[in-house]
């Protein structure tokens, strides 16, 4: 799952990648799988996972980033271990949505789609996750979810996720 | 046959119809946005729905097939209150821009709003924030004003075979363009405009560089001349609000004197001239074992998918320059010398129906003048926004001849702008060069029309000449992969970029359908019965460039003038 952790780098990751495609080579309909288990091989699908798949499966670019940026089972960025959605619903939008996302971006120092250089937290934006009466909302890895933040919670809340 | 009822009236119409197409067989209008005949047909937008007797919603008709006994209301209020619904809640995500918007007065969006009568949005939706995208010198893609249609996509994907566009995200995120966003100048985008053309909305448009145009002509100190494509004399009419298939070279070139410039040549010149370069080409390489099928140059979009996507076969391209870049060598030396103009002071514009001209004139093989070639490309598009700014009505203006030697051409220069019109201007030289003889007739009509690849056998001499002529992108790939399989016996390959040739270019007049480009197609072809010489060879002011200047085809000056090379890019890179 982890990023490969011995200095040959991506050369023996793309062997392994190669491996997945090499059954759906010329076939487009294996997108899917394909890129399912790169996601498991890699942990993410960058740039040139997905070139490689396209080229491997004889589909375009477009259609493969298409796909991924369809489902969001498939990242485009390295997952840290704990996701922290910031909810930019209407609700939430109005009540400070953005004052939430500045004071995390102060406290954690990575902007929205991005992860901290400790793979700690991934930091995404989402449309309302139904806690409207709670906003400005998060929830956190899909299933905690904190109401009614105020910038100087964040730490605390912060903390229970090592 | 299957018979329906709508709005009361009785209609038969064969099995697998639309109910859009029943009704227009009886009058019946529909409003439709994401469908466009032939070419985006995915009920998306919703906007056509229509009330059909016993089913439990409304149905779209775009894509709802008629079924015996079926009956339909398009225009009951409930239907209308639906479809002004799907109106706002795109309009309530839209930019309301249209007073400085290129597609103002010619977009179905506000011909849409227009018609429902819509006069507030009860909406006030978020509003997507993306980025414009101006990085390519031919396209700008402004997504905010996109509506998700996925036209571009279809025609890009499904008739130029280049899928340079996907839609990307979900929902409310939607997004069309590039994958990762990439900008549409770094990657396999062929910039034929052929996504602004059907587009229905400003959200692709062309790179207005009609200013660039007006400060040249502002500036005193320059020499500021034009030439025009084949095909923009069939198209002008259009964008000035004339019929399709209404021809105003005449009135063209007098306009173009009235906005001030001060030589009106013509791209049919160097069409000519290209016939001339082009043909001894071939023949070089049929007497000497080069390499064959050779494939036409002149269609700067085809080029660039030649070198994203088949750049093993970059060999088999002639290394003639588009009759354009030609054009804008021999502007800034043969002519330049022969009128006593320094260089430096031409300002050289180029009118054409295509939005990839507006690339290729900024590539860095088109200084071989010692300056850029060709200055600036406006689309037929562009040059009619110009005409309407000016006030010239084409009406009303005399007809005018081209100045001379730039201006002088031929008929078979001017068919270039009609699919298969290379080939055949190539044709009547080539017979007439190699046989000696007189052609009985020069018209050969096996090359004309709308079929995706025609092929010929066409005995010259003692050597049947096989060809074939493709047009589309997607076209162009079924020969293409044939050459890779080593299964294709042709001596020369036509390809335009464009379905139809160049009179359905990327930057013709919007709407350009099936329809259309028959009838610039058959003005095309009277334009060349209307010609006294109508064979490349004959002009003689090509004979003169010749004798004065280049000395023979191929030769020195020649290659270093209008001869190119090309370079091999793949994709995804
Ligand atoms: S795309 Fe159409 S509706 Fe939108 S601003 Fe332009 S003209 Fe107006
Ligand atoms: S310009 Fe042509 S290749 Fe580029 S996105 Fe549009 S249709 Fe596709
Ligand atoms: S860019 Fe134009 S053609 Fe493409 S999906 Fe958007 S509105 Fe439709
Ligand atoms: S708007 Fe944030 S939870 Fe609904
Ligand atoms: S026009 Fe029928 S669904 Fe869009």
């Amino acid at each position: 799952m982890a990023e490969c952790a011995c200095n040959c780098g991506e050369d023996e990751l793309t062997k392994q990648l190669d491996k997945i495609i090499d059954p759906y080579r010329g076939q487009p309909g294996g997108l899917i799988q394909v890129l399912t288990k790169s996601q498991e091989l890699i942990g993410y699908l960058p740039k040139w996972v997905q070139v490689r798949i396209a080229e491997g499966l004889g589909v375009s670019l477009q259609e493969v980033y298409g796909v991924v940026t369809f489902y969001a089972f498939f990242s485009l960025i390295p997952r840290g271990r704990h996701k922290l959605s910031v909810c930019a619903g209407t609700a939430c939008y109005v009540k400070g949505m953005k004052t939430l996302i500045k004071s995390l971006r102060d406290v954690i120092g990575v902007k929205p789609g991005q992860t901290t250089p400790d793979s700690r937290f991934t930091l995404e934006i989402v449309r309302c996750i139904g806690a409207c009466g709670l906003a400005p909302a998060m929830i956190v890895d899909g299933k905690d979810v904190h109401g009614r933040i105020e910038p100087e919670q964040i730490p605390e809340i912060l903390e229970q996720y090592a | 046959m299957i018979n329906l009822t709508i709005d009361n009236q009785k209609v038969a119409i064969e099995e697998g119809s639309t109910i859009l197409d029943a009704a227009q067989i009886v009058g019946a209008k529909i409003p439709t946005l994401c469908y466009l005949k032939e070419i985006n047909v995915i009920g998306a937008c919703r906007i056509c729905m229509v009330e059909v007797q016993g089913a439990r919603t409304f149905v779209p008709a775009c894509v709802a097939p008629v079924a015996e006994g079926m009956v339909v209301r398009t225009n009951t209020p409930s239907v209308i209150k639906a479809r002004k619904l799907v109106l706002e809640l795109i309009l309530s995500d839209h930019p309301m821009e249209c007073l400085t918007c290129v597609r103002n007065q010619n977009c179905e969006l506000q011909t849409l709003a227009e018609e429902f009568g819509i006069s507030e949005i009860r909406f006030d939706g978020a509003k997507t924030e993306y980025p414009i995208d101006d990085s390519s010198p031919a396209l700008i893609r402004d997504p905010r004003k996109c509506v998700l249609c996925r036209r571009c996509i279809s025609v890009c994907t499904n008739v130029q075979t280049v899928q340079a566009l996907a839609a990307e995200n979900r929902g409310f995120d939607t997004l069309i363009a590039p994958a990762f966003n990439d900008k549409l100048a770094d990657m396999e985008c062929v910039q034929c405009g052929q996504c602004s053309l059907v587009c229905p909305t400003g959200a692709i448009v062309e790179k207005d560089d009609v200013d660039k145009v007006w400060a040249a002509l502002a500036d005193p100190k320059k020499h500021v001349l034009v030439q025009t494509a084949p095909a923009t004399r069939v198209q002008l009419g259009e964008a000035v609000g004339a019929e399709p298939g209404s021809i105003f070279t005449g009135q063209m070139v007098a306009g173009l004197r009235r906005l001030g410039f001060d030589k009106v040549f013509d791209t049919d010149f160097t069409a000519d001239l290209t016939i001339l370069e082009e043909g001894n080409e071939l023949l070089q390489r049929v007497t000497q074992g080069g390499t064959l099928p050779m494939i036409t140059s002149c269609s700067p979009g085809w080029i660039k998918f030649c070198e994203h996507f088949y750049p093993d076969l970059l060999d088999h391209l002639s290394t003639c320059k588009s009759p354009q870049q030609m054009f804008g060598a021999l502007a800034k030396t043969y002519y330049a010398k022969k009128e006593g103009v320094d260089p430096a002071d031409i300002y050289s514009v180029s009118i054409m129906p295509c939005t990839a001209k507006k690339y290729e004139c900024q590539r860095p093989e088109m200084f071989s003048s010692g300056y850029q070639d060709v200055d600036v490309v406006l689309t037929s598009r562009e040059l009619g926004r110009m005409f309407k700014q000016a006030g010239l009505d084409c009406s009303n203006l005399p007809e005018e001849e081209y100045d001379a030697p730039l201006g002088i051409s031929t008929g078979a220069g001017e068919i270039f702008g009609a699919s298969g019109g290379v080939m055949e201007a190539a044709l009547r030289t080539v017979y007439e060069v190699v046989t000696g003889q007189t052609l009985e007739s020069v018209d050969f009509e096996v090359c004309r029309g709308l079929t995706g690849v025609k092929e010929a056998t066409v005995q010259v001499g003692d050597l049947p000449v096989k060809v074939a002529i493709t047009n589309g992108l997607g076209n162009a790939r079924k020969v293409l992969d044939k050459i890779r399989a080593g299964e294709a016996d042709y001596h020369f390959i036509e390809v335009m970029t464009c379905p139809g040739g160049c009179i359905g270019g990327g930057g013709s007049p919007i709407p350009t359908n099936t329809n259309i480009r028959l009838k610039r197609i058959d003005a095309t072809y009277t334009e060349d019965e209307r010609m006294v010489l109508r064979k490349s060879h004959e002009n003689p002011a090509v004979t003169a460039l010749y004798e004065e200047f280049l000395e023979k085809p191929l030769g020195h000056k020649s290659h270093k003038l209008l001869h190119t090379h090309y370079t091999p890019r793949g994709v995804n890179k």
